[in-house]
């Protein structure tokens, strides 16, 4: 028996291609032995992380996430999670290049407070702004607002990634319609980024037609964090395939899937 | 000298070059990448690129992150 039994095309996302649509951050693990197992069961192809100062003359000996999330079996999404404005944005994609050797594919994400941490779509749209023509590859998380979400795409962002609900909330998809408008309209891929709890949500985010979806929380944060993985794996798989194949049309009336013809009770 | 490193304050001989602090802190040959005053400075020029007085140097590296 195969796993997926329906052809479907690869995700492309600037000029890469991947074959599972899900993506999944390595924050909040009790350890790079956790996070490695996590990452194995979702199935994903693509990783964030975020890039800090180092500690300087203490632990010096303590591992290394991209030992344990190797660049050679997965593509590496740094993010600058904790920028709060496009300048630190910047540097934090120019630091990571270098940390990767070159490795142009970034996720942008310029927050507006430390509370929400929405997306401060002005400082976004800037931040993409300069980093497209630096040469980057700008996966840009932004709010639901679908003309913000086209101005980042006219930019050049290779991908526009609208919140689903607040990053870390697990509150899934507080506006499905916005985020149909911006599947409707952009033509680079769409994905969900943040806000997403359950495989029910990520099947929704792709039975609305995204192209992938990217977490973090929602595995991390499940007390048995592997078979939650494996769950979000089946669950972006099966919203996939049903949105491929389409779903049935709405009525407001109930319609018998029996036939009313041969009933015993009949007259 | 006097200079900034990952934003606390440091003395360093004068010349120090970014390699020469990168071995005084145990992380040469690992995974960092290093800024100095806001521009990177490329693994290349680490043996060469010396700091000077007052220069703010951020040395980073990849964490656990979404």
């Amino acid at each position: 028996m195969h796993d997926q039994p329906f052809d479907d095309a690869p995700l492309v996302v600037a000029g890469r291609r991947f074959q599972s649509r899900l993506m999944v951050g390595t924050g909040k693990y009790r350890d790079f032995d956790e996070t490695a197992r996590a990452l194995e069961a979702s199935g994903t192809e693509v990783v964030t992380f975020a890039v800090r100062r180092t500690n300087l003359g203490q632990n010096t000996d303590e591992p290394n996430l991209l030992d344990a999330v190797s660049p050679e079996r997965y593509t590496l999404l740094p993010n600058t999670a904790g920028c709060y404005d496009a300048r630190a944005a910047v540097r934090t994609c120019r630091l990571a290049r270098e940390l990767l050797d070159g490795h142009n594919l970034v996720k942008l994400e310029v927050l507006g407070d430390d509370t929400t941490l929405y997306p401060n779509v002005v400082e976004t749209l800037k931040a993409a702004e300069e980093l497209v023509k630096d040469g980057f590859d700008v996966m840009a998380y932004t709010s639901d607002d679908p003309i913000v979400a086209l101005e980042l795409e006219r930019l050049g962002c290779c991908a526009v990634m609208p919140l689903g609900s607040l990053i870390g909330s697990g509150c899934g998809i507080q506006n499905p319609h916005n985020i149909r408008l911006i599947i409707e309209r952009a033509r680079v891929p769409v994905l969900i980024d943040a806000g997403i709890g359950t495989p029910s949500e990520a099947a929704l985010a792709m039975e609305l037609g995204c192209d992938a979806v990217l977490m973090n929380s929602a595995i991390a944060h499940s007390p048995r964090p592997i078979r939650m993985a494996h769950a979000m794996k089946r669950a972006v798989e099966a919203g996939r395939t049903a949105f491929l194949a389409g779903r049935m049309p709405r009525r407001d009336r109930a319609e018998a899937s029996s036939p009313k013809s041969g009933r015993i009770a009949a007259t | 000298m006097q200079v900034w490193i990952n934003g606390e304050s440091r003395l360093l001989s004068p010349e120090t070059t970014i390699r020469q602090l990168l071995v005084a802190n145990r992380l040469e040959g690992r995974r960092v990448a290093v800024e100095l005053n806001e521009e990177i400075v490329p693994r290349s020029q680490h043996e060469t690129c010396q700091i000077r007085h007052g220069d703010r140097v951020e040395i980073v590296h990849a964490i656990g992150g979404g």
